[in-house]
């Protein structure tokens, strides 16, 4: 996060990273249709989600049922909006709580150095070596099917990643010596950090979060496959495609095809914005 | 008004400043000089109180630091003491940070003014330094490195401090914007009373801006005497080779590892 060369112009970096920002804006777009989707997707589903349609099941393509219906004749396409938001809340908790958490732990670690930083680095070393999936399902298999505890197991699994890239940012630039600057005129340290550090590596936390939802939401949605995260009926996609999985080989793959494609939609995008924010904020070769 | 005294300060094996001792009268100026790794930059850094001396004392205005993490009061209360210019002058401010913001924030940390009169300050300070409202409202990558560090220098000034460290902090400028902070620093001298300690590889300009040398090798001072005396007469082997590679008439580079040259 230098300054920019001084032989770049203006123009000459608009013409060269115009197709690509397109790229991210196409996927910011996506992600914020999803999150509307989340937020307003109950009131905007044509079908009740739930409702069990004996006489519809299996149902092909038709004006009362873009999608069909599945094995119990429910509204595909209502289930799939209905669902975003149970899709989306879980990882979102996950990544909101690790960022919040981790940013903390790296500024806290970078800021003092010496034992502090050690043991943080250390206990993160040790987080990281744990596969965070399994861990998550080995806590969810404790404490019985539900959301909540592979969450937190994602939250704390998810923490390293985004502690050690900040960590790692927040000590070059605690060094730098606009901060020594602030210190030797006396600035309170909660300035230093609201103020100047926070603020300088906002946009290294962004993109780390932004990249992170998607693999949380692939976490998140296995978790469900597995059936130790939301439960049925609830229209959680990772469910939607495990509850699809049997009729697949009897031809009617719909079901778990619609909500894969969800999930990859959604995931690719996050990804997509994730490294056009990286390109965009953080130049070129971050 | 600056006491120092067997000044130490070791990295592992590696003794980076060795038994170093001066002082600095108020309104003085005084210019350490020696080539890069000689121990200057780490011995300005501990006057500062950037770095922790591993032994020695340092004393302003005859009163040494607590030891001990100082809370923010004590902090301020040093900052009114010594301040010091960094010698990068692109990582000396915020990035993000407007650099009438930047001046500002130091003036709010040490005067408790209103709203108007702070403005009134920052715009003196910028203007002592020779920047004007447009600049005061740009970013830093809008500016040139000599405009950065007269930035820093502001923001310095705004503390009002009674010993102003600058750490190379003068080669950056342009030649007629160094005559400008020079005459400036000189002021300043004459008027505050604020000493100036020089941290410098420049011998040749040490002469404007001092009348006190001290010659640093290898962490350890080996001269220490009047600028005149220094640069004329210099007793040292070391100060002699470096007044010889100032650049005269005559002069012509010649590579490193030649004889005589470096």
């Amino acid at each position: 996060m230098t300054t920019a060369p001084l032989t770049r112009t203006t123009t000459g970096r608009t013409k060269r990273t115009r197709p690509r920002d397109r790229l991210t804006l196409g996927a910011g777009c996506v992600v914020a249709l999803f999150v509307l989707l989340a937020v307003f997707g109950p009131l905007l589903a044509p079908h009740d989600p739930n409702a069990v349609d004996p006489v519809n099941v299996y149902a092909g393509p038709s004006a009362t049922h873009l999608l069909g219906t599945d094995d119990t004749g429910r509204d595909l396409l209502s289930r799939l909006i209905a669902g975003t938001r149970a899709s989306l809340a879980a990882p979102a908790v996950v990544v909101v709580v690790s960022t919040v958490l981790g940013t903390l732990l790296a500024l806290t670690a970078a800021w003092s150095g010496g034992w502090l930083d050690r043991l943080v680095s250390g206990a993160l070393d040790i987080v990281f070596g744990f596969p965070g999936l399994i861990m998550a399902v080995l806590v969810a298999a404790v404490f019985g099917a539900g959301l909540t505890a592979p969450v937190v197991a994602l939250s704390i699994a998810y923490l390293p990643l985004i502690t050690r890239v900040v960590r790692a940012a927040a000590i070059k630039e605690r060094n730098l010596p606009y901060v020594s600057a602030l210190q030797l005129l006396g600035a309170p340290t909660a300035r230093i950090w609201l103020r100047h550090l926070l603020p300088n590596l906002l946009p290294l936390v962004l993109v780390q979060a932004t990249i992170g939802f998607g693999y949380a939401l692939l976490d998140v949605a296995a978790i469900s496959f597995l059936g130790l995260g939301d439960q049925p009926p609830d229209p959680e996609w990772g469910l939607m495609v495990s509850n699809g999985a049997p009729s697949i080989l009897s031809g009617l793959p719909q079901q778990s095809l619609y909500a894969g494609i969800a999930i990859l939609i959604v995931v690719v995008a996050f990804n997509l914005l994730g490294t056009g924010l990286s390109r965009r904020l953080l130049g070129e070769n971050a | 008004m600056l006491e120092v005294r067997n000044l130490r300060k070791e990295f592992g094996d590696f003794v980076a400043v060795d038994e170093v001792t001066f002082s600095l009268p108020a309104q003085g100026s005084l210019a350490i000089v020696g080539e890069s790794g000689s121990g200057k930059t780490t011995t300005a850094r501990m006057i500062a109180g950037l770095e922790t001396p591993s032994g020695g004392h340092i004393a302003v205005a005859g009163a040494e630091p607590a030891p001990g993490r100082p809370r923010s009061r004590a902090r301020r209360a040093r900052g009114r003491q010594i301040q010091m210019v960094f010698q990068d002058p692109y990582s000396s401010l915020d990035r993000h940070q407007r650099v009438g913001d930047a001046v500002a924030e130091a003036v709010a940390l040490h005067q408790d003014l209103p709203a108007v009169r702070r403005r009134a300050r920052v715009a003196e300070l910028l203007d002592l330094v020779g920047l004007d409202d447009r600049q005061a409202r740009s970013l830093p990558k809008a500016l040139s490195g000599g405009q950065r560090q007269r930035v820093a220098i502001a923001r310095a000034l705004a503390a009002e401090p009674r010993v102003l460290i600058l750490d190379e902090a003068i080669a950056a400028l342009d030649v007629s914007i160094q005559a400008q902070i020079l005459a400036l620093l000189a002021r300043l001298r004459t008027e505050t009373g604020t000493a100036l300690l020089f941290i410098t590889h420049d011998l040749g300009a040490v002469r404007y801006v001092s009348e006190e040398v001290l010659v640093m090798q290898a962490g350890r001072v080996v001269e220490h005497g009047p600028v005149a005396t220094v640069l004329d007469d210099p007793q040292a082997p070391y100060t002699r080779r470096l007044i010889d590679s100032i650049p005269k008439p005559g002069w012509k580079p010649r590579r490193r590892g030649d004889k005589g040259a470096d």
